[in-house]
């Protein structure tokens, strides 16, 4: 049983990563790596079930607060470069191309 | 007779699993960012109710109350910021890009399902042993004796990630902020040059029937002051005219002229029928109290007349 929540979390990964390597609005790959670090919380609450112990949940609610605060800091630079470049596309911040 | 054994747990895994991958897949195939935010919140819903029947119930709330409810809200609010109608562009910047990610991404999903698969797991121990004592009281012993040092710092995290977001996304003053003394100063400025009125506007009509900022106020001459109003409201005709205006008190001027022959007419014969009815009877005109102020009125009259003449 516990494999099938490791294969859910696995497609759930491979899904945000290929989502974030192929979008190209920032909000849009910002939520892919929301989904990533829910496939991996997803993965300890199921191996926290497997052996019976409460620390992999406890390592999912860490990921979830660490998660908050990252979210607060991207979202406010993507708030800044919008503000400066005019668009949410990760292509649009090519100042420092050479 | 053989009923294969189902549980709730895989219940609840299969309809949940299904819609969390259905949920995955509309969030990277969406061109608006709205849609993508709403699938994005389906996955952490079903998520939420498999950590629900994974004996979780503390991680279903925390996931749904901080996940689906502030990161999510945040992300719509920062799509509403940016712009809501704002398309993602699915025109390639690198030539085979697409297919490259999408390789790449089949590929880690082949090396870790055969990784993952390979794994031989056995049968889950169950969390009932861990829960005795209730989900949140195992928790929050964890957090406050083998974690406590790990979640001291989660607040230090939060706190400075809250400074850090204020700082970002504070932004910056081009111009000096105008305050009320530069304002009067270049009010009195164009004063001088332009003439123009440093005073304030006048304000709204204020009318018996209208007292509405659409309606203007109006000159002594009848007409209409152009600058009691908004200028918005003026380009979209919603004010009122000053016939408008004028129409109500025409109509009441006309409407008591009108009457005001009827209530003399009403009064005279009122005065007629008094005469008739007061025949005898002395009225408070005849008193002879009154007559006595007349007799005197006139005997001081010719008092004067008489001083007059000398």
């Amino acid at each position: 049983m516990t494999s099938l929540y490791l294969i859910l979390a696995v497609i759930l990964f491979s899904i945000g990563l290929i989502g974030f390597l192929i979008r190209r609005n920032a909000l849009v790959v910002f939520m892919c790596v929301e989904l990533m670090l829910n496939a991996c919380n997803l993965l300890f609450v199921a191996f926290s079930n497997h052996h019976g112990i409460l620390d992999g949940q406890m390592a999912a609610f860490f990921v979830m607060v660490v998660a908050a605060a990252e979210v607060v800091i991207g979202l406010s630079i993507i708030v800044m470069i919008t503000r400066t470049r005019r668009s949410t596309s990760v292509d649009a911040g090519t100042v420092l191309k050479g | 007779m053989m009923v294969p054994m189902v549980t709730g747990t895989e219940v609840v895994f299969w309809i949940c699993a299904v819609l969390a991958i259905l949920g995955a897949v509309g969030l990277i195939t969406f061109s608006k960012p709205v849609y993508s935010a709403l699938c994005l919140a389906l996955v952490m819903v079903s998520l939420a109710v498999i950590y629900a029947s994974l004996g979780a119930p503390f991680l279903m709330a925390v996931q749904i109350i901080v996940y689906t409810g502030a990161i999510l809200m945040l992300f719509l609010f920062v799509i509403m910021l940016v712009g809501v109608d704002t398309h993602d562009s699915f025109t390639e910047t690198l030539k085979g890009h697409r297919v490259a990610a999408g390789l790449a991404g089949v590929g880690v999903l082949t090396l870790l399902t055969l990784a993952v698969t390979q794994v031989v797991l056995g049968s889950p121990a169950g969390l009932d042993a861990a829960n005795a004592g209730g989900n949140v009281e195992g928790l929050a012993s964890l957090i406050f004796s083998r974690y406590v040092i790990a979640f001291e710092c989660t607040a230090a995290l939060l706190i400075t990630a809250a400074v850090a977001a204020m700082v970002l996304a504070y932004p910056e003053k081009v111009k000096k902020k105008i305050g009320q003394v530069e304002r009067a100063a270049q009010r009195l400025e164009a004063f001088t040059k332009s003439g123009q009125h440093p005073g304030p506007k006048p304000s709204s009509g204020v009318f018996a029937r209208h007292n509405s900022i659409a309606t203007p106020a109006l000159l002594p001459d009848g007409t209409v002051a152009e600058e009691s109003v908004s200028r918005i409201l003026a380009d979209r005709v919603a004010i009122a005219s000053a016939e408008d205006l004028w129409a109500p008190h025409d109509e009441i001027l006309a409407a008591i002229e009108s009457e005001e022959d009827d209530i003399f007419e009403l009064e005279e014969a009122k005065e007629e029928t008094e005469a008739e009815v007061s025949e005898g009877v002395p009225t408070r005109q005849d008193t002879p109290i009154n007559e006595d102020d007349q007799d005197k009125d006139d005997s001081k009259d010719q008092d004067k007349e008489e001083k007059d003449n000398d």
